[in-house]
């Protein structure tokens, strides 16, 4: 299953929730324009759901790195919530894990954005 | 079928410059490693490996161009588990992939498929096709 998006508000935070697979392809483009798509619309808080994200590959981590420069760059904020354990490693070993600011919860994630 | 070496040859085939390939040669070789008796951890490993050298020879190595194919070989001997997957590019100099972990780097939005490669096998050999083009060897010791 490649992967899905539905975008929620809570709060004034911006819930991405993804499904599926991020991968080279369909996956990774259709995460890199929803945050593009927030960005434009001025979102400055956004929250990345990643429970149900069944697999990510190196494409996915870079869109995960671009959504973070994108977000950084137009002057907001984005965070991890609920990553899996295979999710977790792949940030962990590629450094980018202390990069993100992840969280374990949504609404802890919610509350470190006030 | 067996060769003198000992080892069995599981796949060799040619497949065309698509991420359908990735997607159908990822599926066979876990697979072949589930068959070959690794566990749900190093599965994993090896389908990102697979994945990730296979993205790398479909959009890199071959730029998506039809005429040109990726052969994949998959073997299993007594000791080892190894995917050699070759394309038909111009090919590249290892010693000048940026090192992903560097600080300089992690902020970089590509360049971390050979990195996870050598993360998650055992071994990953890159050497120069003849005539044209890339052979990387995938290698993961299987548990005696």
């Amino acid at each position: 299953m490649s992967a899905k998006l539905n975008t929620r508000e809570v709060g004034d935070v911006t819930v991405v929730d993804v499904s599926g697979r991020i991968t080279l392809g369909e996956g990774s483009s259709a995460l890199r324009d929803v945050l593009r798509e927030l960005v434009a619309s001025g979102k400055k808080k956004v929250l990345l759901n990643l429970s149900d994200v069944t697999y990510i590959d190196s494409s996915g981590i870079g869109e995960l790195v671009s959504g973070f420069t994108t977000v950084a760059n137009a002057g907001g904020t984005l965070k991890l919530y609920g990553l899996t354990k295979r999710v977790k490693d792949l940030l962990q070993i590629t450094k980018l894990y202390t990069v993100f600011d992840v969280h374990e919860e949504e609404a802890h994630a919610v509350r470190s954005f006030a | 079928m067996s060769s003198d070496t000992g080892s069995i040859g599981i796949l060799d085939q040619d497949y065309p410059s698509t991420l359908e390939s990735v997607d159908i040669v990822e599926a066979d070789i876990l697979k072949a490693a589930v068959d070959a008796g690794f566990g749900e951890d190093e599965q994993q490993g090896i389908g990102m490996a697979v994945r990730e050298c296979m993205v790398n020879a479909v959009v890199h190595g071959n730029r998506y161009n039809r005429n040109k194919h990726v052969h994949v070989n998959v073997r299993k001997s007594a000791g080892d588990f190894e995917v050699r997957i070759r394309d038909e590019g111009e090919g590249f100099d290892r010693s000048q992939v940026p090192d992903p972990l560097d600080d300089s780097n992690v902020l970089r939005h590509s360049g971390r498929g050979l990195f996870l490669m050598g993360a998650f096998m055992d071994d990953v050999k890159v050497e120069k096709a003849s005539p044209r083009g890339t052979e990387v060897t995938l290698s993961k010791k299987l548990a005696s």
